[in-house]
């Protein structure tokens, strides 16, 4: 080997590699506080937040469901009529009160008007049966609404547990959980979903009165099948992402320091894909009023008199001909839920997916 | 209690991987035998993929050893004993980008070993704690609410090793803490290495590609080639006067500014690839790439041998 002593530095010259030892002395205070990151401390949430606001779409899917919102909570106390109330002019069954076009009076009521009283008018028209259309479009949507979001919460909840514990143990009981997962994919849903409401709807029977009773045991069978069914895409997603979280180093530094896998899932993992589980909860929500919407349309979701948006589509089929409008409204309602919330959740996704910094 | 503070006998480390239907080892790390003594450096060099991130790993049990003993201080260390020992061993890791977890701010992050090992009795003990850790790797105070993104890379690390300092460990497994950074911060960094070693006595294995870092920083160096050590010696010895004819071409690829020397000294170019892990050659692992390989280099795998000095070789020939 020829002879050179690395401790002593020859002469520096352009373009060499050579580190110059003189850089091994400690810094000084000067030079530390340029190393200071200049740029303004915002967290994760209000940059998201931030990102989310300057999308129009994002923004103005915001604003429809605001006032859906706000309509369906507020239409119930103002609208004089309850969803199964038969009209009814001075104590007297209003007889012509039937399939009344929007804003149309009937003769009683005409005749009550002239007295000089006040009728609220019939904003959507009336039904078959007398009843106040516009107030059950309204609960129809509540129906439809609570159902999706809670149907997304026991997807959420499911698929959280499931896809954690399968992407966190990894190995031999993740290949067992994923491949029950796979044979529940597989399934054809919609023929299970009919099949499992029916066979529950029968087998669930509740005390009279109490809520879940009012809501109907298909209501209830219906949670269960989303339950059932529909966890098995979030837990994937979930999985999917443990896993690519489990690669980073900070994980085997929570390891090193001696963290509990508990605390290593509740304070390293699930914080970083939160971004991921909102926006599919968000997105989630959609599908499940439309499977609602669905069964309700088939016969097989909430029990009448109670109305949702999707046996309210279903009962119009008929009069279709003649009073068209009867559909529309409950088709459109479906449709702004449907499209602002994925709407929503896309514009969720573009602003919390730290893949996309960019903008 | 003995003069060394880590003690690694035979160390294996084998990975199971799955080649189309057949699962295979690979030897990651392949009875590796060192020793560091209280409060010094021992240096760990190779290439990339000769399996020094997974010496230090397993060191810490974050991969459970295949085979081998570590003893820590006198005592083994098992899977029963880790976590008493992490209160002892820490670890600073290669990528200061992916080792600090983006929605923690540096106070969690620093706090989070305090945190495991309940090491505080108030919140203001901990703040006081963390504060001063900051402090002792140089950061600014009003950097603790700040998340870990927000820093570059040079900071950053400095926030790994405040986390590694929490539990005032005796020794720190330094994963190629300064590969990622511009070389200007690398000094920096190297000189809080050296500072805080002096001031708190800590150990290290010190792992790295570039001899000229190691050699700045260890009493010792390591040379390992496909998951063996093939040179052990004094860090200056071994710089000086490489005997492994690996180490020889490693140091001839030190790039030295004056011409003169350059033209005197003859490269050493190795030819041929790394072999796969997977398919480790038979006999002596660098066999492949040497030109004093012999006959017997292909049957016998030659054992690390004392030269004198404390100078370990693992070579039939040199
Ligand atoms: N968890 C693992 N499973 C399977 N193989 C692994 C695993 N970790 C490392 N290896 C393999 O072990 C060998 C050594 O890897 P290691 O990361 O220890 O190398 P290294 O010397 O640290 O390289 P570098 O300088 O690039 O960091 C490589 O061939 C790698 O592919
Ligand atoms: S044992 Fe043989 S092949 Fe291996 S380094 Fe020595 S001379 Fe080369
Ligand atoms: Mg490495």
């Amino acid at each position: 080997m020829a002879g050179y002593d690395l401790n002593k530095t020859p002469d520096k010259q352009i373009l060499s590699m050579q580190l110059d030892l003189s850089k091994f002395e400690k810094a000084t205070e000067e030079e530390k506080r340029q190393q200071d990151v200049m740029s303004e401390s915002t967290t994760f949430f209000k940059d998201g937040m931030r990102k989310l606001f300057k999308n129009p779409l994002a923004v103005g899917s915001i604003a429809v469901l605001c006032l859906i919102m706000a309509l369906i909570i507020v239409a119930p106390h103002f609208v004089p009529y309850s969803y199964q109330e038969i009209l009814s002019v001075e104590g007297k069954r209003d007889k012509g009160a039937k399939n009344l076009a929007p804003f149309e009076y009937s003769k009683a009521e005409q005749a009550y008007i002239a007295k000089g009283n006040y009728r609220f008018p019939h904003i959507f028209g009336t039904d078959e049966q007398c009843r106040d259309y516009f107030i059950r479009v309204i609960y129809g949507t509540r129906v439809s609404l609570v159902v999706g979001f809670f149907a997304s919460i026991i997807v959420l909840i499911i698929g959280l547990i499931y896809g954690s514990i399968s992407g966190y143990a990894g190995g031999r009981p993740d290949l067992i959980m994923m491949r029950i997962v796979d044979i529940i994919y597989s399934l054809p849903d919609m023929l299970v979903v009919i099949l499992l409401s029916v066979v529950l709807s029968q087998i669930l029977v509740f005390k009279s009165g109490s809520f879940l009773a009012m809501m109907g045991s298909n209501m209830v069978s219906l949670f269960i099948v989303f339950g059932l069914l529909y966890w098995v895409g979030m837990a994937r997603l979930i999985r999917a992402q443990i896993l690519s979280i489990k690669e980073n180093e900070y994980i085997l530094a929570a390891r090193s320091i001696g963290a509990k896998p508990g605390h290593i899932i509740r304070k390293h993992i699930l914080p970083n894909c939160l971004s991921v589980i909102i926006i599919s909860t968000a997105l989630q929500i959609p599908s499940a009023i439309f499977t609602e919407s669905y069964l309700s349309f088939v016969g097989l979701g909430v029990q009448a008199p109670m109305p949702s948006l999707g046996s309210l589509a279903n009962s119009a089929r008929e009069g279709l001909q003649s009073y068209p409008y009867k559909l529309v409204f409950p088709a459109l309602m479906i449709c702004l839920i449907v499209l602002s919330l994925n709407l929503l959740g896309d514009g969720l996704r573009d602003a919390f997916d730290p893949k996309l910094k960019s903008k | 209690m003995s003069e060394n503070i880590l003690e690694v006998q035979h160390l294996k480390q084998y990975f199971k991987v799955r080649n189309g239907w057949k699962l295979l080892d690979l030897k990651a790390v392949d009875d590796v035998s060192f020793t560091i003594k209280h409060g010094q450096t021992l240096g760990l060099v190779g290439e990339s993929g000769c399996g020094k991130t997974t010496v230090g790993r397993t060191l810490l049990h974050l991969y459970e050893p295949t085979d081998g003993k570590i003893i820590f201080d006198g005592e083994e260390v098992t899977s029963k004993n880790i976590t008493a020992m992490r209160k002892k061993m820490q670890m600073v890791f290669q990528d200061p980008y992916s080792s600090l977890n983006p929605r923690m701010t540096v106070e969690d992050i620093i706090g989070e070993p305090l945190d495991v090992h309940k090491l505080y009795s108030t919140r203001a003990e901990r703040r006081d704690k963390i504060l001063s850790l900051m402090e002792t790797v140089g950061l600014n105070a009003e950097h603790a609410t700040r998340y870990a993104h927000e820093f570059s890379g040079g900071q950053r690390q400095r926030i790994g090793i405040a986390r590694a300092l929490a539990v005032d460990p005796k020794f720190i497994v330094c994963d190629e803490p300064v590969s990622a950074l511009d070389v200007s911060i690398q000094a920096q960094v190297i000189n809080m290495f050296e500072e805080l070693q002096e001031r708190l006595g800590v150990a290290y294995l010190f792992i790295a590609h570039d001899l000229l870092v190691v050699q700045h920083i260890s009493d010792r160096i390591a040379v390992m080639y496909l998951g063996k050590l093939v040179e052990v010696a004094d860090a200056d010895e071994l710089c000086n006067e490489p005997v492994h004819p690996y180490t020889q071409s490693l140091l001839s690829a030190v790039p030295i500014p004056d011409p003169k020397i350059t033209k005197a000294r003859q490269r050493i170019v190795l030819e041929g690839d790394v072999p796969s892990p997977l398919h480790m050659p038979t006999g002596c692992p660098f066999r492949t790439r040497c030109k004093y390989a012999t006959e017997q280099c292909a049957q016998v795998c030659p054992e690390l041998t004392d030269r004198g000095n404390g100078h370990f070789v693992a070579c039939h020939n040199r």
